[in-house]
């Protein structure tokens, strides 16, 4: 029978650990794994974008819940340890016991929190977890929000600055001369202050913070001298320490960390510790590099083979967006110390060199950090520099009289040269993987050999790697073009239409120099709805660049014929609609009449001629255009609501046909289809639609981004709203963002997923002022589009479109 | 052979960039106007599905087929790209706007 291993902390490293151990014997243990977090693992590292709103929390999971379940895992999240009993071999949680075979602990490390007055206010956060993301995400929605980071080291500047990117006032606290004292030294932590003031943060640095005022919840951090600064968040970023509090409780061996062996073993035999909870060798590690080691070593001393953790030396860099910086090793003076130091200032560039007898002992790399593998290679191998010491601080791109080339500095890295410092993936795996499957995208290449799927720092190596094994048909700055007539994506077509105030076809392709004379049926469509969307009032519509379906209305068919859906508000008819349909049916020999999918009747098999002569009689009986061939809003489907049905909570056909009035005739990017459902029963399936309500007693939730077609998706909940009035204006609001940002032909899901969720929810749910302004362009936009186009084809428009030009018979038959 | 030349219209009636069609006892003719001012005509039919050509998006010197997007050129009736196919060019005349295509049979009249 499998041996019970229990994990406690669901984090990076008892993941990786996991991996391994499945990788290398599946079905060895039976695992149950217990995390405080009420979910599972997610890659920390990366929460600064997620901060930033540069990724969303679904980019950074790295395990879930079908990967735990894949590998029969039993998972506890939400659950504290609190004691674990050794002699009994037994854990505890307030649910009750579990026992174990084999124990690994790896409960990480806790923040640590200044003992000062006013620590314990609402609006302190640590920098750790989602929770505090979305406590920080929530105070940056506020107008002229300000936030206080205390400490100005790794993370409280990632937090300051992805706070900054959301509109935050922020200022940095750091208790030492310059920023980020343990990597960098003054010249570069300068630079690196004048860069982040030029964004607009404001650092303090010697602050030493006395106390955090605030009645109810905070309002503002005092300093000793006299200094205060108004705060609705302060972060807590001032450093970690080991979290040992069971471990220590249950009588295990505890210094700073865990004290472990190089076998990860701790001082009971049967319970191992992995990650930042460890201390080995009086050494406890804070960086993902060693810590996945960690994994790899206890995964193997779990399945009793040989292994050993070795101190490993680490290298860093700063994930905010357009800084480059990168430190390795030791960088302090000595006497026996040389450095070699080179200034740009125009350029905002400083790298320097620490060498002792010739061999580089730290490296602090500002502004350009290309080098930075290569350096660290060297210094991790002790390698002799003296031959090339005149030249070194310029790279590698400048040893041996080379020409300078930016893809010869990493064709010239050893095939051991670690690439990617996360996951320990050197360049001949990444090489190798690459030519043995046959690799053509970064995703590719993440998948197989994990090379920058942690930080993602490393990614420009990675790519020119790729570049280098793959020739031309790899360019990792490629955008799918729109189609062959242009270089450009869609995104920037886009783009470029309203920067340049393009308003005609003919303008967009003479200015982008499109390489044909009139486009084809690919880009035409897309720049017509392009122009449609962005210029109301001004752009004349071109039939000819749209698809036969929106030039005559109406959907064709295989056989060349055509089929003819009026509109049904909500989907809700009467007896006088019913008999107008079954007398067009009668009178045009109409050979299929079907009910849809989207609440109204489709009407099929209706020659092109007799088109016009239908859509008098469909509307003499009030019928309007259905838009059942359009980009643009189809059907708003619903159920009966609060006035028939004994669970109905709101009047949610009402609420339907009131949205379908208000929004149809609107072009959109791809088809738009919408679902009112009256209570959570969900009759009216609005969870698979591409916005839908879900009705309940406090209001209206709203849902989006569903699919029902070529993929199957379930809605995300996009917040609930307590009226009518603002279900609409939000419902409008996301849709006009769809439609400014959207490529053509693409579901709102798809789009969403691209822009991120949480990106629209802010734009469109919280931030008030913009969800107007959208709402706002949508309606200036109606003025121009609620022309129903049937009857304006019975009138006469577009004529040509019905007849045939000429009918050439047999002479005098 | 006898070339009939049948008058079908004015070069105004076709939208630039957009076609009609001619019916006739042997079947639909699309009649297509480009961006220059160049007409041609070809069967209504697309050598794929039978698609009717005439409903297609115009661009350079051919037309999109609206069932499936086959491409196919006005000049040579030729399928472009990946695709096999023809359909059957026909003779167009354009004499100072007035249109007429050249159909092969002495038993034709035309008629509005």
């Amino acid at each position: 029978m499998a041996q019970k291993l229990v994990i406690i902390g669901a984090g990076m490293a008892s993941g990786r650990m996991l991996e391994h151990l499945f990788e290398a014997s599946p079905g060895a243990f039976d695992v149950t794994l217990f995390g405080s977090e009420p979910r599972g693992n997610y890659n920390r590292i990366m929460l600064s974008p997620v901060l930033a709103g540069e990724k969303t929390y679904e980019q950074i999971v790295t395990h879930d819940a079908d990967w735990y379940a894949s590998h029969g895992v039993t998972c506890r999240f939400g659950e504290t340890v609190t004691k674990i009993d050794r002699k009994e071999k037994v854990i505890f949680t307030a649910k009750g016991a579990t026992p174990y075979d084999k124990l690994v602990v790896a409960t990480g490390s806790a923040p640590f929190i200044i003992p000062i007055a006013g620590k314990d206010l609402p609006g302190v956060r640590a920098f750790r977890d989602l929770d505090d993301v979305d406590a920080m995400v929530a105070a940056a929605g506020k107008p002229n929000a300000k936030a206080v980071v205390i400490g100005g080291g790794l993370l409280g500047l990632e937090a300051a600055a992805a706070l900054r990117l959301r509109g935050m006032e922020v200022v940095v606290l750091h208790l030492m001369g310059h920023l980020m004292e343990r990597q960098l030294d003054p010249a570069a932590g300068y630079l690196l202050q004048k860069e982040l003031e030029s964004r607009g943060i404001k650092v303090h640095c010697k602050a030493q913070t006395t106390a955090i005022l605030g009645k109810d919840r905070v309002e503002a951090v005092g300093l000793d001298d006299g200094t205060v600064y108004p705060a609705d968040i302060v972060v807590m970023a001032v450093g970690i320490r080991p979290e040992v509090r069971v471990a220590t409780d249950a009588g295990l061996y505890v210094e700073r960390g865990i004290v472990v062996n190089d076998q990860m073993v701790s001082s009971d035999p049967d319970i191992l510790a992995v990650g930042e909870c460890v201390e080995h060798e009086r050494i406890c590690y804070g960086l993902v590099a060693p810590l996945y080691d960690m994994a790899k070593v206890a995964a193997k001393t779990l399945l009793k083979q040989d292994a050993a953790f070795r101190p490993v030396e680490t290298a860093t860099q700063l994930k905010v967006t357009g800084v480059s910086l990168y430190s390795a090793g030791d960088f302090a003076d000595g006497e026996d110390r040389q450095e070699i130091v080179l200034r740009d200032a125009s350029a905002g560039i400083y790298k320097r060199l620490v060498l002792k007898e010739n061999r580089i002992l730290g490296a602090v790399l500002y502004g350009e950090t290309g080098d930075g593998a290569w350096f660290f290679d060297m210094l991790r191998k002790g390698t002799d520099v003296s031959d090339m010491r005149e030249t070194l601080i310029f790279g590698q791109a400048y040893q041996g009289g080379s020409p300078l080339d930016p893809m010869a500095a990493v064709a010239a890295l050893p095939d051991d040269a670690e690439i990617c410092g996360c996951n320990g993936v050197c360049k001949s795996k990444i090489v190798g993987t690459i030519t043995e499957k046959g690799l053509t995208s970064l995703d590719d290449v993440r998948a197989h050999t994990k090379a920058s799927a942690s930080c993602g720092s490393c990614t420009g190596l990675v790519e020119q790697l790729m570049k280098l094994t793959l020739g031309d048909s790899y360019n990792p700055a490629a955008v799918t073009p729109m189609c062959t007539c242009t270089d450009l994506g869609h995104d920037d077509v886009r783009r470029l239409i309203k920067a340049k105030g393009l308003k005609t076809i003919p303008a967009v392709m003479q200015e982008l120099e499109w390489k044909t004379s009139c486009g084809c049926a690919k880009c035409r469509p897309a720049l017509n709805y392009y122009l449609v969307c962005d210029w109301p009032d001004e752009y004349a519509d071109d039939y000819q660049s749209r698809y036969i379906n929106e030039r005559v209305h109406a959907n064709i068919q295989k056989d060349g014929t055509y089929s003819v859906v009026p509109r049904m508000w909500g989907g809700v008819t009467n007896a006088k609609e019913l008999r107008a349909i079954a007398d067009v049916v009668d009178k045009f020999n109409v050979p299929l009449v079907k009910v849809t999918g989207g609440q109204r009747i489709d009407l099929l098999g209706i020659e092109k001629e007799d088109l016009p002569a239908v859509w008098a009689d469909l509307g003499q009986a009030g019928f309007v255009s259905g838009q059942a061939y359009a980009k643009g809003l189809r059907t708003v489907k619903t159920c009966v609501g609060s006035d028939w049905c004994r669970f109905g909570t709101q009047d949610s056909t009402g609420l339907g046909i009131r949205i379908e009035k208000f929004m149809w005739g609107s072009w959109t990017p791809a088809k738009l289809k919408l679902a009112v459902s009256g209570c959570p029963r969900n009759c009216a399936e609005a969870t698979c639609k591409d916005i839908g309500v879900i009705c309940v007693d406090s209001g209206f939730e709203i849902h989006f981004a569903g699919a029902a077609g070529l993929d199957i998706k379930g809605t995300d909940k996009l917040g609930l709203v307590g009226t009518e009035d603002e279900a609409l204006e939000v419902i409008v609001a996301l849709t006009q963002m769809y439609r400014e940002q959207a490529r053509y032909l693409e579901r709102i899901y798809k789009w969403a997923k691209r822009v991120g969720h949480d990106e629209i929810r802010r734009q469109v749910l919280d931030d008030k002022e913009r969800r107007k302004a959208f709402y706002d362009r949508f309606v200036f936009s109606q003025k121009f589009a609620q022309v129903d186009p049937w009857s304006e084809r019975v009138s006469g428009k577009d004529k040509h479109e019905f007849k045939p030009m000429a009918t050439v018979e047999y002479a005098g038959a | 052979m006898d070339m009939n030349w049948i008058e079908i219209g004015d070069l105004s009636d076709i939208p630039l960039r957009g076609a009609r069609c001619v019916k006739t006892p042997q079947g639909k003719i699309a009649v297509f106007r480009t961006a220059e001012n160049d007409v041609f005509a070809i069967e209504d039919h697309c050598p794929h599905k039978g698609g009717p050509l005439s409903q297609g998006i115009v661009h350079g010197r051919a037309v999109t087929c609206p069932l499936h997007n086959w491409v196919i050129s006005l000049e040579t009736g030729k399928a472009l790209g990946a695709d096999e196919g023809a359909v059957r060019t026909i003779p167009v005349r354009n004499e100072g706007g007035k249109l007429s295509i050249a159909l092969e049979n002495l038993m034709l009249a035309a008629a509005e």
